[in-house]
């Protein structure tokens, strides 16, 4: 491996409630496709709902991270909060004007506003490089 | 005690490496040190980014080289 693989650079963790209705799975596929276009990394929610000890510490220690919820009910943040993470930017997608319901048909226009609502959120943090493991390199910060 | 330094090889996890073996060495525990360079192994520990330390199967520190006295009170526990 390259000895300036962790130099520069930073790595925006993107956390989604991807639950059951539509704006749940906004959130999913906003992080999907912020992922693939290189603003930050999807990371796995349910690892830090199961208190595995890798995610719960990788959410505590990682220098930016979005949380995103579909609805009012915050699962996201609870999460989060009963893992003892720290809740760094955070969007409810509901308060973007997006109602909730049950229609799984999304929308490109509504998960274009859900990605333009999260780059708000986080502001200038969001510069993170491309996925790291699944580029080669599991540093924090390529 | 099982320590795992989690590292592809960069500068960052070699220098975790050597403050997770001074920290061994300087407290006087019992621990064997290894350094886990394969990727897929470390994407079994579910971390987001490298260097990690993990201590008996707990990961401690993600994406950061942590202090001498971080890894010392680990230790302890």
């Amino acid at each position: 491996m390259s000895d300036t693989c962790c130099t520069g650079g930073n790595n925006v963790m993107i956390l989604a409630c991807s639950g059951g209705s539509n704006v749940g799975q906004l959130s999913n596929q906003a992080a999907v496709e912020l992922t693939r276009e290189g603003f930050g990394k999807m990371f796995c929610l349910a690892g830090i709902g199961g208190r595995l000890s890798g995610f719960v510490q990788s959410a505590r220690d990682v220098p930016v991270m979005v949380a995103i919820d579909g609805c009012q009910v915050g699962c996201a943040k609870a999460i989060l909060a009963n893992a003892q993470v720290p809740l760094q930017h955070y969007l409810v997608i509901t308060d973007e004007g997006i109602e909730k319901n049950k229609n799984f048909n999304l929308e490109q226009a509504d998960i274009d506003r859900v990605k333009a609502a999260v780059k708000r959120v986080v502001g200038d943090s969001g510069t993170a490089g491309p996925a790291a493991v699944a580029n080669g390199c599991s540093c924090s910060s390529c | 005690m099982e320590i795992k330094v989690l590292g592809p090889g960069c500068s960052k996890c070699k220098q975790t490496e050597k403050v997770v073996r001074e920290a061994v060495a300087e407290s006087g525990v019992a621990a064997n040190v290894e350094k886990v360079t394969d990727l897929m192994k470390i994407a079994g520990y579910g971390v987001f980014g490298t260097p990690a330390v993990v201590i008996d199967d707990e990961v401690k520190s993600v994406g950061k080289i942590p202090t001498k006295e971080d890894v010392k009170s680990w230790l302890k526990k």
